[in-house]
């Protein structure tokens, strides 16, 4: 019987073995350093403030993995030899696979600053960094003051999990909004002012110089390239992610930022395949990266690796991007493509609408030649992504999805509704623009 | 049934939860609270109304100023935070201090009201002597345990109902079904009952009647008593027993199709009502487990079969015998009966048969078997009835469902197994509305596409135990019968993968093996 062998417990290599044992009799194994069972990452900020307990966010009981025969084992690879198609582990042993999947995730992103081995100094991306910030940051009186490094997801979702035990924060943000490498400039300014109005000391404009400690190798303060000096207990590094592949250096696995590999999610090794955060596309796929740390593209590469492994290949081609967040008490979702000023295509135009209150707003992205809708950001007001993924494959043009735009609301039963508000404006524009 | 499993490395530390101004309410309402259990102990106060009021709105007033002291200097949004560090609401002393209390509170009120002061046919004393002068005022007599209780159940879901509205503003939704709750506790469960006893004389009277209590929730509705009342009463009465039969098959049956059994779990039942008002701070100690699911399927359904059996004994039993006095004999009602759960046994086996689950098909046919087997042999061998007397099964459920089931159980055990878990386990009526939502009904909850992220927190924060996020992250569709619609699901969601609609039939259930959003020819090759 053959047997695969998956390194990591995350969405991607779940994902994956779930579907090659519905497709497949094939031994799998599942192996983690992190966990004993599968959990949800984008969760761990939910068991620090109180809302659920550790097995909460674990997706599956434990009765799961016997009953659909996925072995697991909670140990560390730390050398994978291809030749023998064998897995050492640290804690001693080994295990041979017919075929590897490596779906690693990512680890921490830093730039090399001074004080990173601080104690206090921490980044959240696995279990062990949620415990470790549960240590260093229980409450308010341990920990006075965290000075977060970044304005991006984890690093909001790090500000608004502190300030629910009323920890001062602030947060250093090289743009001069929020996310504003990624969002539009008036919602990443909208976004500042949410995390703002929540208590965050949000610094724009601000990067970090280093990290300096007290004589017990903690953490005492950090210091900013522009001169500031902030006192704090705890930094939280949350400038990205990088693939998590420092244990395949002896390995002749083909590597470049991350795990390289070609549209099958084959690497240059036959039977070793890459998924999730850790694979890097040799040709990156439309306009997307070529590495994709979301949960939902680990989620797909596993969907289409596991064809690939159980003899039926299938390339990765994802389609319409789409992804969602949350900042503080801020949904947002995002269909298509919108970018941000810095990554904007010549071609793209973008409509804008801001509610009133400030918590809600709409961008919409459309070609300026052919007005073909392109993508829409959406927050505060959550929207159908089937209705969206439909308009996007059938390259209907701006017009028709501001006219249309009720179709795609998904707010609760009674929600006010803003599509009238929000077409009158486009309208508005667009007769401005041909008067002009 | 519940699982007490704490993560030693991650129990995380409460932050400080209490402020100042709640310190203040919090005092204010258990002084409230005090004035009820002086009296208890039979201190006798002068004024008796005076101080009632003054209890009561201590009560209310204390509940509403904590809660305002605990939202209102918080943005609109999800107020979960800490729910798992508090030990009321993660099984903590507290909580169990309050199960406890609330329990006893239950065992007296059930089986030693003498002990609450009341006294039949005499002066009341204690705690229900003190309810004495409202009573007068809104039904012209004493008062009871029942209008004590009573009257502390719609303090309770108009007070907690206010918090929930104060920690839900930005949810029209909830707001909305709250504010319903809370009409129909106070119309039609306390004020309009009591006014009609009003109108009751030597000659005329009609049964205490909560108008929106339907069988077999209200499983006594159709007992010898109550329907002579209804008879006697002349027009009104009648009125108002084709009404309680026109609520079960004609209008439930209407508005569930239409919405779902929210419409009445979530927005008009009183059980409901109390679950989501007070109960809301438990609803995440509701058992998710697999295991939890299978054994409420046999229990709820089995707590049906029983009150069916029940009351159609009971009616039975005081039915004539004699065509030529009334139409409805003896006879005549049982093969009724026995015709109508026929035709429904063999409509769901004709047209759902693909969509009930092995233990359903089990339970069904078994159940079913049970039944007209059972009526058969009296028919043949002229056997009591069930095998048991009317009056023993009649009092068997009531002692059994409708007061430990539903009361100790189901209200004392909130700060145990959550909220609902009467509704759940034990509620007949959401047994038959949970069938009818399962197999026909245009409500369910749709999964956005492929954007769940398997957090867990629709899951943790559902009150009735379904695994929300099992079907979400397949991105398939919610169709289950016990969901209530109370859509704290959808709330709670941080991405926006949760909607409660009402649509058609076709493609209310959508299973997914692969998810909106990758490779149309994979989605086309798998799904087919």
């Amino acid at each position: 019987m053959e047997h695969v062998v998956i390194i990591g417990n995350g969405i991607a290599g779940i994902t994956a073995a779930r579907h090659i044992r519905k497709l497949s009799d094939k031994k799998i194994t599942i192996i983690s350093a992190e966990t004993e069972y599968f959990f949800s990452r984008t969760a761990l900020m939910y068991v620090y403030m109180g809302h659920m307990r550790w097995q909460d966010i674990e997706p599956y009981e434990s009765w799961f993995w016997e009953k659909n025969r996925l072995e697991l084992k909670k140990a560390y690879v730390k050398k994978v030899d291809t030749n023998n198609k064998t897995l050492f582990f640290k804690e001693g042993g080994s295990i041979n696979y017919d075929k590897l999947v490596i779906a690693s995730g990512s680890v921490t992103n830093t730039f090399g600053w001074e004080g990173l081995d601080l104690n206090g100094v921490q980044g959240l991306v696995n279990k062990q960094d949620l415990e470790t910030l549960e240590k260093n940051a229980p409450n308010n009186k341990v920990c006075s003051h965290a000075v977060i490094i970044g304005g991006g997801l984890i690093g909001v979702e790090m500000a608004e999990m502190l300030r629910s035990r009323d920890i001062k924060v602030t947060m250093l943000v090289r743009e001069k909004g929020f996310w504003a490498n990624v969002l539009p400039k008036p919602e990443a300014e909208m976004i500042s002012q949410h995390i703002i109005s929540h208590g965050v000391n949000l610094k724009h404009r601000s990067n970090l110089d280093k990290i300096i400690g007290d004589a017990d190798g903690n953490v005492k303060a950090v210091i900013t390239k522009e001169g500031e000096e902030i006192l704090c207990t705890i930094v939280g590094i949350t400038t990205g992610v990088k693939p998590n592949i420092s244990f395949l250096k002896s390995s002749k696995i083909e590597t470049d930022r991350g795990i390289l590999v070609n549209r099958k999610l084959e690497t240059n090794i036959k039977d070793v395949y890459a998924i999730g955060d850790c694979a890097q596309q040799r040709e990156p796929i439309g306009l997307r990266p070529e590495i994709e740390a979301v949960w939902y593209t680990g989620r797909m590469m596993g969907e289409a690796l596991a064809q690939t492994i159980c003899g039926n290949p299938f390339e990765y081609t994802p389609g319409n991007w789409f992804n969602s967040a949350k900042f503080f008490d801020i949904e947002y979702q995002t269909y298509g493509w919108v970018f941000s000023e810095e990554r904007r295509k010549d071609y793209e135009k973008q409509f804008h609408w801001k509610c009133r209150s400030n918590l809600r707003a709409v961008t919409v992205s459309y070609h300026k030649e052919t007005r073909e809708f392109l993508g829409i950001n959406t927050f505060g007001i959550r929207m159908r992504h089937e209705v969206f993924d439909r308009w996007l494959n059938e390259k209907r043009n701006v017009e028709y999805v501001i006219k249309n735009l009720s179709q795609a609301n998904f707010d609760p039963e009674f929600f006010r509704r803003y599509e009238k508000e929000i077409a009158n404006k486009f309208l508005s524009i667009t007769q401005l623009a041909t008067s002009e | 049934m519940s699982t007490v499993q704490r993560n030693m490395s991650l129990t995380g530390e409460p932050p400080k939860t209490i402020n100042g101004q709640q310190k203040i309410a919090s005092a204010i309402g258990l002084i409230g609270l005090l004035i009820l259990g002086l009296a208890l102990f039979n201190v006798d106060f002068p004024n008796k109304s005076v101080w009632l009021t003054t209890s009561l709105t201590a009560i209310g007033g204390g509940t509403i100023w904590f809660s305002i002291a605990a939202y209102s200097n918080k943005q609109e949004g999800i107020k979960n935070d800490g729910i798992y560090f508090k030990s009321l609401t993660s099984k903590g002393f507290w909580g169990w201090i309050l199960g406890i209390s609330l329990t006893l509170f239950y065992v007296i009120l059930y089986w030693f009201p003498q002990y609450l002061g009341y006294v039949q046919g005499g002066n009341n004393t204690g705690v229900v002597a003190l309810f004495d002068p409202l009573s007068r005022f809104l039904n012209g007599g004493p008062a009871s345990q029942w209008f004590l209780y009573g009257t502390l159940y719609t303090l309770a879901i108009l007070a907690f109902g206010i918090k929930f509205i104060l920690k839900y503003r930005h949810n029209k939704y909830e707001k909305l079904r709250t504010y319903s709750v809370m009409f129909f506790q106070l119309g039609f469960a306390f004020i309009i009952p009591e006014l009609m006893q009003r109108l009751n004389s030597e000659t005329f009277s009609l049964p205490y009647y909560d108008l929106k209590n339907i069988w077999p929730l209200n499983y006594y509705n159709f007992e010898q008593y109550r329907i002579d009342d209804f008879i006697s009463a002349g027009n009104i009465g009648i009125g108002l027993l084709i009404f309680g039969i026109a609520s079960i098959f004609i209008i439930t049956p209407i508005l569930t199709y239409k919405y779902g059994k929210r419409w009445y779990c979530s927005w008009v039942c009183g059980c409901g009502g109390l679950a989501e008002t007070a109960g809301d701070p438990f609803r995440h100690l509701s058992d998710k487990t697999q295991v939890a699911w299978k054994v409420e399927r046999w229990v709820i359904h089995s707590v049906l079969v029983f009150v069916v059996l029940m009351t159609t004994a009971v009616v039975h039993s005081y039915l004539g015998e004699d065509t030529s006095k009334y139409w409805l004999t003896k006879d005549v009602f049982l093969i009724s009966v026995g015709v109508f759960l026929s035709l429904i046994f063999a409509g769901v086996w004709i047209f759902k048969r693909e969509e009930l689950q092995k233990d359903a098909r089990i339970g069904s046919i078994a159940y079913f078997a049970i039944i007209i087997t059972l009526i058969a042999l009296h028919f043949t061998t002229g056997k009591t009835l069930f095998l048991f007397d009317a009056e023993t099964l009649r009092s068997t459920y009531g002692f059994l469902i409708g007061a430990v089931f539903s009361g100790v159980i189901g209200v004392g055990f909130y700060p145990i197994f959550g909220s609902r878990v009467w509704c759940r386990f034990g509620c007949p009526m959401a047994a038959i509305l949970g069938f009818q939502q399962r197999l026909f009904s245009r409500f369910r909850i749709t999964t956005n596409g492929g954007q769940c992220i398997s957090c867990g927190n629709c899951s943790t924060y559902c009150e009735m135990g379904i695994d929300v996020r099992a079907y979400a992250q397949k991105g398939e569709n919610i169709v289950r019968s016990s969901c209530v619609g109370c859509g704290i699901c959808s709330a709670v969601c941080p991405r926006g993968v949760l909607k409660l609609e009402n649509g058609p039939l076709e493609k209310r259930i959508n299973p997914n093996e692969i998810l909106l959003g990758n490779d149309l020819n994979l989605m086309n090759y798998v799904n087919k």
